[in-house]
């Protein structure tokens, strides 16, 4: 990780606040709360410098449960309200928190709006394909055919993928983690947080009660390595549990090899670039779904692009120093008008 | 004809400038009403323009019309006019009705050809003559023929020649009014300026325009204006989308606090974000959001991290925003929302007025969501109006709803400059640093302002976290204690009522021992309304008459005032909200009421007559 040398004065603890955590014993989120309290330590952010902004849903309890400035709004809603409060006070570090449900559907809109603008706010999307604070609803992550309460028969649509929803609105960041992948979630969090402009984190995340295990198959201790693979910038494109398997180059498309049979070296294994301008490489990595080719988890895009706040603070800077006006009056008064003695 | 070429004195004049979408009306009557303020005249205007942008040209659906009163006492647009600019056939069938018996209609016969007739669907070749126009003076003047010699050496091609017309028609009608060309052509020059030959042939057909007025004198009685005696100072001419926007950096400027405004476009309330999109120069944040929700949202936002935090929309826009307001009265956040109304509901009449969102925006909100509600009414008062709403969600951190309508956030008065003291400090009740000591509640209040205090995020010792979810009225943690919600319920409710101990009292106006009648009004109908109570007055029936800006809560003295009459009157562009909101408040006063939904302002002879109907 970048910027270790720094050394915070905050331990994860100055980041909870006193109220009882209230998810259910067992959930995803627990870990993901306490991932996010020691990446905000390393980050060395002080606690009144940072603002947790939620939607509505299970995860959406998470700022309740952070000693920051945390504001927990209304369904779908917390990308806009982020958004704003970034613009207003851009001194703040600021997370968004949301869920499948409130993130992508009645929010999707404010989602890749915010990606587009390229905000300065860092999104948690906690991904458990279900709708748990309703009791059990398909989601738009659900995958087609999925049985749940509000599909009887099995869904007849098919799912969005956070990674190709994010890339179409032109994100500048996008990493991605496993609920029980402590460091990578804690790595992914941080680097979220250091990305200038909308950086969002996928955690794929159980939920215990309404969707049980729904990522066991690549989250289980004895497929993980198999079916994961942690990409970090700079490295070869390994994994496996002894990392010796790797991604090669196959024509346009990605192929998983093993080192050394087949006639594959380590040199052929492709080295991950976050910071590739073109997210060819990218989505092909973020789409790869754990079947033929390994989930990918780590950052996998990080990129620098204007930010919107920072245009707007730098706009108001040039204009107000080109006018001069020191008031509304001298600005008025600069315009039509004319005086009645 | 000697008569005729005597000078009148009015005291005021209308004038209406009609014709295609695409002929500049709006520009020349814009010109006219700046060169009558400019002598010292008040001025209203109502532009009156089509939902299309471009309709088919010279069509009946692609009129467009501008209608300005300039001279003393001047309160509306007027409800008739004295001379009727008609660019076209279309024009004139459209407009004809509003001309005043005896007035005068300016007609460009050049555009009154066959093909002109039956686009605007004449079945005779005397558009006048079947119009039954009988009580008219028309001037029969080839604006065409004339704006193309005027440019003939002018180098100019044909299709920027014919949009001269316009100007050519404002001198006419400047000369009629002996108005100074000067200031008319200092105003071309800043709207033609980066544009010399645009400006010299505007400037040429102008002259061409007021000396064709001159040559044929002795067809029309010319009238001069009186010059009105108004407070000394700088003016300027203003609207009231604009004047609201800058009611509101005056509210930021007295606060301290950065204005931040989460908008989305929508007719009429655009040119708010227009206006304060470009005063970045002033530090202003105007944001256009991605719909309507995240408009409201983002102030939201805003609001939470310390702005004066605003969204500007119309009615439909409104009901988006529904939800998010809901949000920043369980929150506590101050917000101020400005709905500039049209006529609905859904789409409705888009560009039209209509005073029908009262209800929507006093309880149009899930669950018990009280909100304080203000009402511009005029143009200028929107600078006021916008400075007092800003004040109050700032001062009590509520929500507060901004009813403009469209017939003042596009009319226009002239407006005199106000030095920046003559407006209050406003105090919003910010966390005192030794209060930011980590024990400190979100919900803590005053105990007689039942206000909040706020913590700005940034703040070290203040950390704290709100939401949508019921609070514990001490410690702000989450709450589902029945008890504490009925009581969190009941202070929001009254925090709300005592906004009315911090608000100016209501003023009646004709208050004489004889008027047992009170007619009431609120908001965008002041002009009309005051005019007909004058007017009556003046006429021998004595009737009181009082116009409500603040709306909930309303003045402390209302039901004082509403005491003292046997019957109350309530006018308004609806089918009766404001009568039925005042009835349920005081259920023994005596109301009558007067309504229209038409998309149009009162008219003054229809509120007298009504009026004398319910009197009689």
């Amino acid at each position: 990780m970048e910027n270790k040398d720094i050394r915070s004065k905050y331990s994860p603890a100055d980041y909870k606040s006193d109220q009882s955590v209230r998810w259910c014993p067992g959930c995803g989120d627990h870990a993901v709360l306490n991932c996010l309290h020691k990446a905000m330590a390393t980050l060395g952010v002080p606690p009144h410098r940072t603002a947790v902004i939620s939607g509505i849903g299970c995860s959406s309890r998470l700022p309740y449960y952070c000693n920051t400035y945390g504001f927990h709004t209304i369904h779908g809603r917390a990308a806009a309200i982020a958004t704003g409060f970034k613009v207003a006070n851009p001194e703040m570090t600021v997370w968004q928190i949301s869920g499948d449900g409130d993130g992508l559907a009645i929010g999707g809109n404010h989602f890749i709006h915010c990606l587009r603008r390229n905000v300065d706010i860092n999104i948690l999307l906690l991904n458990n394909k279900i709708y748990g604070l309703t009791k059990g609803q398909y989601s738009p992550t659900s995958p087609r055919g999925f049985v749940s309460k509000s599909s009887p028969y099995g869904t007849t649509e098919d799912p969005f993928v956070p990674a190709e929803l994010a890339f179409g609105a032109r994100a500048t960041f996008f990493a991605r983690s496993l609920d029980v992948e402590l460091q990578v979630s804690q790595e992914c969090m941080a680097a979220a947080a250091r990305h200038k402009g909308a950086s969002v984190v996928e955690v794929l995340q159980n939920c215990v009660i309404f969707n049980n295990g729904t990522h066991n198959w690549i989250s289980d201790k004895e497929n993980r390595a198999d079916r994961t693979i942690h990409l970090v910038h700079g490295q070869k494109m390994l994994f496996g549990n002894n990392l010796e398997k790797g991604l090669v180059q196959d024509g346009f498309q990605l192929k998983a090899v093993t080192v050394g049979e087949e006639g594959y070296t380590l040199d052929d294994v492709l080295t991950h670039d976050a910071h590739s301008v073109s997210d060819m490489l990218h989505r092909q990595l973020a789409l790869m779904d754990g079947h033929d080719l390994p989930v990918a988890i780590g950052v996998i895009r990080d990129v620098d692009a204007p930010v919107y706040n920072e245009e707007v603070e730098a706009q108001i800077t040039d204009v107000s120093a080109s006018k001069g006006y020191d008031s509304l009056r001298a600005m008025i008064l600069a315009g039509e008008t004319w005086t009645v003695e | 004809m000697t008569d005729n070429t005597s000078v009148k004195t009015l005291d005021k004049v209308v004038v209406r400038f009609s014709g295609d979408s695409g002929d500049g009306m709006q520009l020349a009557g814009n010109i006219f009403t700046n060169v009558s303020a400019g002598v010292g005249n008040q001025v209203s205007t109502f532009p009156d323009y089509p939902a299309e942008i471009r309709a088919p040209q010279g069509s009946l659906s692609g009129v467009s019309g501008f209608q300005v009163s300039v001279g003393r006492e001047v309160y509306t647009p007027g409800d008739q006019c004295d001379v009727l600019v008609a660019m076209n056939a279309a024009a004139l069938k459209q407009n004809h009705r509003f001309l005043r018996h005896g007035g005068v209609i300016i007609l460009d016969i050049d555009s009154c050809k066959e093909s002109d007739l039956k686009k605007a669907l004449f079945t005779t070749d005397n558009p006048v003559e079947e119009l039954g126009i009988r009580h008219a003076q028309v001037l029969e003047v080839p604006v065409t023929t004339m704006t193309k010699a005027a440019l003939a050496e002018s180098g100019l091609d044909l299709k920027s020649m014919m949009k001269c017309r316009n100007i050519f028609a404002l001198g006419l009608v400047c000369w009629l009014f002996d108005r100074p060309l000067e200031s008319a052509l200092r105003m071309l020059r800043n709207k033609f300026g980066r544009k010399p030959a645009i400006y010299d042939a505007n400037a040429k057909v102008l002259r061409a325009g007021y000396d064709y007025g001159h040559n044929i004198h002795a067809g029309v009685s010319t009238c001069r204006i009186e010059n009105d005696k108004i407070t000394p100072g700088v003016y300027t001419d203003i609207n009231g989308n604009t004047a609201t926007a800058w009611g509101l950096i005056m509210a930021s400027e007295k606060s301290g606090r950065p204005l931040f405004l989460g908008s989305y476009p929508i007719t009429p309330a655009t040119d708010i974000l227009h206006e304060l999109a470009k005063r970045r120069d002033l530090g202003v944040k105007a944001v256009q959001m991605e719909d309507e929700i995240a408009g409201v949202c983002s102030a939201i936002g805003a609001s939470f991290a310390g702005n004066l935090a605003v969204t500007s929309t119309s009615g439909p826009g409104l009901a988006l925003k529904s939800e998010g307001i809901g949000l920043a009265v369980i929150a506590e956040l101050p917000l101020v929302v400005i709905d500039v109304m049209r006529g609905g509901p859904s789409t409705g009449l888009p560009t039209k007025t209509e005073q029908t969102d009262l209800m929507q925006a006093l309880y149009g909100r899930n669950g018990e969501s009280p909100v304080a509600v203000v009402a511009p009414i005029s143009p200028t008062d929107c600078f006021d109006m916008a400075f007092e709403a800003s004040r109050i969600a700032l001062e009590h951190m509520t929500p507060v709803i901004l009813l403009s309508d469209a017939f003042i956030g596009n009319g226009s008065s002239a407006w005199r400059i106000p030095e920046a003291n003559e407006y209050p400090e406003i105090h919003p009740p910010l966390l005192p640093a030794e209060r930011a000591d980590n024990n400190w509640h979100p919900y803590e209040r005053n105990a007689d302002t039942l206000v909040r205090y706020w913590a700005i995020p940034g703040t070290e010792g203040a950390t704290h976290r709100l939401g949508g979810l019921e609070k514990d009225s001490k410690t702000g943690a989450i709450s589902t204690d029945p008890v504490n919600h009925e009581n969190m319920v009941r202070i929001r409710r009254e925090k709300i009522a005592r906004i009315a101990n911090d608000i100016p009292a209501q003023e009646v106006h004709y208050d004489t021992p004889e008027a047992d009648t009170l007619l009431l009004g609120w908001g965008g109908t002041y002009g009309h309304l005051r005019t007909a109570a004058a007017e009556l007055n003046a006429e021998g029936t004595p009737i009181a008459f009082t116009q409500m800006r603040y709306i909930n809560p309303m003045p402390a003295n209302m039901g004082e005032i509403l005491k003292r009459y046997k019957r109350v009157i309530v006018a308004e562009l609806n089918t009766g909200m404001f009568a039925d909101y005042l009835q349920m408040q005081f259920p023994d006063v005596h109301i009558e009421r007067i309504n229209k939904i038409q998309g149009q302002p009162f008219l003054v002879s229809e509120v007298k007559n009504s009026i004398k109907e319910i009197m009689k």
